[in-house]
């Protein structure tokens, strides 16, 4: 047989939703044993594209050619049977069974005893130690998934779709909620999947990993296709141009801003648990960004639920405005004019069946109160209206269920939801994740505009470019503890990297 | 892969299932009067929609319950004490076997003030061991539901009635809260069918316009996303089950009117009969979906299969075993609506 230039051609696929084209006519052709990367915008189709093609939606037109032979797909079975997997934008393991329970579902090895069949714990032992060794993962087949980091999770579903034979693997956002050496960790997976012929669909918000690890790059923007290049022929610029269909000179808005006196003030905050954060001390000022800078696991994330009450903390004191308080819940926190952006948008964050008017408000729906309990409606729509438009949030109409969004138009809604409560302290947990440039730089500038109206922002981000580019102060943890904050503008990856493995052997 | 034509197709499909139970209940009616034509009458309707307020208040307690992800299973023997309670206290002065002998004539809305109460009470202590002591809903209302009918049983066999079925009602009772109907003729409508209206209509704007109703959507939808958005989530579930506690004593007192009596094993089994009718209405039990108007044609739907099928003489057994059909592929059709798969 010879060879096809094209391990997959996926031609003229178009796919409508209610109220939206999400694909139109949409191309994407990938060589074998290369890394095709797929960037555009929040919405503008590339999770849809990919899940088209492993089954989950039916296309209403276009074709997929899988080695120059036309191919059929009409569930997710048939894409693992045909040599196509997914890593997904969210993972969904089985958190009370083991890695290899995880690794081999659905197709346990079995072997008989007389006429039963019994699963082959020695043989899945095996076969995943095997696995992993060949992958150069180190994992260990016995441990609970539930107890793992997400990038072993990823670890397990790419070693999953090894298993199958993958000729080609999607991994839709793989690097969101990876810390730096975990990002390496994967490349290297990466490059090995190339060495056997293995071809990547990547996709990704993050231009500088884009740049690193792809041979060919297809730029998509409103459900269409706006050209594929090679990798070598791209800047930074250049597909931010081609993406947002401009220029876009400054990754960072201009911000100057003036910290005033102290409106937060946290002293030697400790958790009952010990593992988790001990001692912390900070002050937050009026009219400044406090980031917070560390490598998972740092605790930056249990800190903050503690100042907003979704944590017991078992000493240490707060002040607002030099008064003491106790926040025992968001209920208090709220009151004291403090909102929380969290990590986990499924988790903590989105109600799924719900629309977007709900899923905006509902933090705040005291403000829509009239007398006899009933919500006044109008404000409400206007309201939403206003933020749909002001975030630029991409959706048919403000009926529409969450769910249906794109992961990044889902967290600009969260951020919404937030601003409408008019906080003073304004804590966000990793704001940009899975995010596009364009929509980064909105929110960047949202952010920046806060501050000038005299709020406060805390910010904890993995991304050190926003962390040394947005904040006025960087409060660095390492293992629960404060290590450090970096002040002035001279700041570096190195100085932060420095102070976030202090406290590490 | 498909072509423009299949997904014509589609979108008649998918109207097709965003109304499924719509068509249930037109095919229902259809096919009854197909096979004895002169089911479709007035007369007919009359008395669906009696039989089906008292289910429908019953059922739309349910819902609030079921929308915030949890299932009340105390509501038939709420319905029950209810009734106990109310007839207990509202029999003529002439009747040989008062419950209460020297009981002078109250006035009507006393005793259904307090059987509504007491289930509101109850709802109360359900929503305390749900919200405060986070013993899941289905374990909480099971023992509910247990002491309850415990409850029922001891008042009910007080001395002097020990365990007598309680009769005869004042008329004022049985007809305001019961049979009795304003106009006359083809344009009667009874009391109780405006009740439930009534009620149906708070509740819709319950569901649709308060902080509460939003609240107990947001709750089904994502507990952990309500607490983070400062949702009081304790007190929000406390309303919900005393809302529907109070629901399930109000349904009592009507229930022992429209009957004209009443026995501790009154409403026995109520409380899945509501969930069938909610989930056939397109509620969620996983919480978060469920609609007023989708909730009173499930309770319609089973109205219809009770009076219809016996109106042509289908066997009570079969009865069953097509209302178990309905519950399962009513709600199959209806979940098509939430895949993902498009
Ligand atoms: N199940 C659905 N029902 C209706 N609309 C949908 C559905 N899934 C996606 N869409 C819409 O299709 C468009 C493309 O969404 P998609 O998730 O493919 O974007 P994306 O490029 O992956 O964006 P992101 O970078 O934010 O993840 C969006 O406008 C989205 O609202
Ligand atoms: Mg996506």
């Amino acid at each position: 047989m010879p060879e096809n230039k094209f391990i997959l051609e996926m031609n003229n696929v178009s796919k409508d939703f209610p109220g939206v084209k999400a694909l139109d006519d949409v191309t994407l052709q990938v060589r074998p044993g290369t890394v095709h990367s797929l960037m555009g915008e929040n919405g503008a189709g590339k999770s849809t594209l990919m899940k088209c093609l492993f089954g989950i939606y039916s296309p209403d037109a276009g074709e997929i050619l899988l080695n120059g032979q036309k191919i059929e797909i009409n569930s997710s079975r048939d894409a693992l049977d045909q040599g196509i997997s997914m890593i997904h934008q969210e993972l969904h393991p089985v958190p009370r069974r083991n890695v290899m329970e995880n690794l081999w579902l659905g197709r346990f090895p079995v072997k008989s005893v007389g006429p039963i069949k019994l699963i082959d714990d020695k043989r899945m032992y095996q076969d995943s130690i095997a696995l992993f060794e060949d992958l150069g993962m180190d994992l260990d087949p016995h441990v609970l998934v539930g107890s793992l980091s997400v990038s072993k999770i990823q670890s397990i579903e790419i070693a999953k779709a090894v298993s199958y034979q993958a000729k080609v693997i999607v991994m839709d956002e793989p690097t969101s909620s990876l810390t730096g050496t975990e990002v390496d960790q994967l490349f290297k997976i990466i490059q090995s999947l190339k060495s056997r012929g293995v071809s990547i669909i990547y996709i990704s918000h993050k231009i500088e990993e884009i740049l690193a690890i792809s041979d060919e790059v297809t730029i998509m923007r409103d459900g269409k296709r706006i050209g594929s290049w090679l990798a070598s022929e791209l800047t930074t610029d250049s597909i931010i141009s081609k993406m947002v269909g401009r220029d876009l000179t400054q990754r960072f808005p201009e911000h100057h801003n003036i910290p005033g006196e102290t409106v937060l003030r946290v002293e030697g905050l400790t958790s009952p648990f010990s593992k988790a954060f001990k001692d912390v001390s900070f002050d937050l000022r009026q009219g400044e960004i406090l980031g917070i800078g560390g490598l998972v696991g740092a605790q930056r994330t249990e800190l903050i639920e503690a100042l907003f009450g979704l944590r017991t903390v078992s000493s240490g004191k707060i002040f607002i405005k030099g008064k003491q308080v106790k926040i025992k819940s968001p209920m208090d926190a709220k009151k004291h004019k403090i909102a929380l952006l969290t990590e986990e948008r499924r988790a903590t964050g989105i109600f799924p069946v719900l629309p977007i008017v709900e899923n905006t408000v509902m933090a705040n729906m005291i403000r829509y109160a009239s007398p006899y309990f009933l919500l006044k409606q109008l404000p409400m729509k206007q309201d939403v209206q206003q933020k749909i438009a002001r975030l630029h949030i991409k959706t048919p109409s403000s009926e529409t269920q969450i769910k249906n969004l794109s992961g990044g138009n889902q967290q600009k809604v969260l951020i919404a939801r937030w601003l409408l409560t008019e906080p003073e302290i304004l804590m966000l947990d990793e704001p940009t994740r899975g995010i596009d440039v364009g929509a980064k730089f909105e929110i960047y500038s949202i952010i920046a505009d806060l501050v000038q109206q005299g709020k406060s922002i805390i910010m904890i981000s993995s991304e050190m470019p926003e962390l040394i580019g947005m904040s006025d102060r960087i409060m660095v943890m390492c293992e629960g503890r404060l290590s450090g904050i970096l002040e002035g503008k001279n700041r570096t990856e190195e100085d932060i990297m420095h102070l976030a493995t202090k406290f590490m052997v | 892969m498909k072509t423009n034509n299949a997904t014509n197709a589609n979108r008649v499909g998918s109207f097709f299932f965003q109304y499924a139970i719509y068509f249930v209940l037109v095919f229902l009616v259809l096919g009854i009067t197909a096979i004895d034509p002169s089911f479709w009458s007035i007369n007919s309707l009359h008395d669906i929609l009696l039989q089906s307020s008292t289910r429908a208040i019953i059922a739309l307690g349910a819902a609030f319950v079921l929308i915030t992800g949890g299932v009340d299973l105390s509501a038939g023997r709420m319905v029950g004490f209810a009734a106990v309670l109310s007839a207990s206290m509202l029999q003529i002065q002439e009747y040989s076997h008062r419950f209460y002998p020297g009981l002078p004539d109250l006035p009507l809305w006393v005793p259904v003030l307090i059987a509504i109460f007491v289930g509101l009470l109850v709802g109360l202590i359900n929503g305390v061991i749900v919200s405060r002591f986070s013993v899941p809903p289905f374990i909480a209302t099971l023992g509910s539901m247990v002491a309850v009918l415990g409850l029922n049983s001891l008042y009910f066999d007080m001395k002097p009635n020990q365990s007598q079925p309680i009769g005869g009602l004042r008329p004022d009772f049985t007809s305001t809260l019961g049979s009795g109907y304003i106009g006359s003729g083809v344009y009667s409508i009874p009391y109780i069918v405006i009740i439930a209206l009534l009620v149906a209509g708070l509740v819709w704007v319950i569901f649709n316009k308060t902080i509460l109703g939003k609240s107990m959507y947001a709750i089904g939808g994502n507990i952990q996303a309500a607490i983070v958005s400062g949702i009081n989530v304790k007190r929000v579930l406390l309303y919900v089950y005393a809302a529907a506690g109070a629901l399930y004593g109000l349904a009592g007192v009507m229930e022992a009117a429209r009957t004209g009596g009443a026995t501790s094993s009154y409403g026995n089994m109520y409380e899945l009969d509501a969930i069938a009718a909610c989930v056939v209405g397109g509620v969620s039990t996983a919480g978060g979906i469920g609609t007023v108007p989708g909730v009173l044609v499930g309770v319609l739907i089973f109205g219809v299969i009770n009076y219809g099928l016996t109106y042509i003489g289908v066997s009570p057994y079969w009865q069953l075993i097509i209302k178990g059909l309905i519950i399962i592929v009513a709600v199959a059709f209806d979940i098509r609506k939430y895949l993902t798969k498009k």
